[in-house]
């Protein structure tokens, strides 16, 4: 990204979608301070882009199960690697 | 003179032994258990015909590990090659004057207040999973890499082999995707 101050909203958003993730650099978090600022519906977008986060942190969760194959599955699949040991 | 092998390959054992292991490894990076299955058979046949290389340094579940990489590796640029119906559609202005600034339909809309304040409808759950569900295979596996499985940039890196910037694009166009999606089915007014 250039080092520019004033970004377009492509590049706005691009920096505000990494920011959800604390990983935009210092200059990028002011380039999108600078044009949320002055764009309006970037403001909006970044402000909706934060309740995406919090929704996303509230629903999506890591599994606790470990996934596990059935002993079918494991049987079929021994069968298949005995089949090609020479 | 060569070292001693430290580990040996016990192939009559590696359904047993490992086989959970590595399902379960690749299920947090391709979300699908079928492609799952089949991705860990194929390690078992490629470590079969590779037991040649084996130089017993590594143990036998980490060097099964290594040859899965490469399959999970595979199947992204697989599905990161294939073009169609997967294809974003674009929100900004993609050259003229107006480059870089938002398409009429795509500006984000009001969204209604009291759905922004009560997110904690299970409702909402059930629209945001199929908002998942519909995006392209490689944003939704990045997307889920990043947000569920909270892996580390370098590592979704590393483990699908694109660059942190590419990462980023990935990132952007399925979070453009995702807000959209949840405006029209359930934030707008």
């Amino acid at each position: 990204m250039s080092n520019k101050f004033f970004i377009n909203c492509d590049e706005a958003t691009a920096i505000c979608n990494k920011n959800q993730y604390k990983e935009a650099s210092f200059w990028e978090k002011l380039k999108l301070g600078i044009h949320i600022f002055i764009c309006k519906k970037c403001r909006q977008y970044s402000k909706q882009n934060i309740i995406l986060t919090e929704v996303c942190n509230k629903h999506l969760h890591k599994g606790e199960d470990e996934h596990k194959l059935s002993e079918k599955e494991k049987e079929v699949l021994q069968t298949e690697v005995v089949k090609r040991i020479k | 003179m060569a070292e001693k092998p430290k580990h040996t390959l016990n192939p009559n054992n590696w359904v047993g032994a490992h086989s959970d292991y590595l399902f379960n490894y690749t299920i947090t990076r391709v979300d699908n258990s079928e492609l799952a299955k089949d991705i860990v058979q194929e390690t078992f046949f490629s470590g079969l015909k590779a037991q040649h290389n084996f130089r017993g340094q590594a143990s036998e579940r980490t060097w099964l590990i290594s040859i899965l990489k490469r399959k999970i590796i595979d199947h992204y640029r697989k599905i990161n090659s294939a073009k169609g119906k997967a294809e974003i559609r674009v929100n900004f202005y993609e050259d003229g004057d107006k480059k870089g600034t938002w398409l009429e339909e795509r500006v984000p809309k009001m969204w209604d207040n009291e759905a922004e304040k009560n997110i904690e409808n299970d409702e909402l759950k059930s629209a945001l999973d199929s908002c998942i569900k519909n995006l392209p295979e490689k944003y939704r596996l990045v997307f889920l890499m990043k947000n569920v499985q909270h892996y580390e940039t370098e590592e979704i890196c590393n483990e699908l082999g694109i660059t942190a910037s590419n990462l980023w694009v990935i990132i952007h166009r399925a979070r453009h995707q995702l807000r959209k999606c949840l405006e029209d089915n359930w934030f707008s007014k």
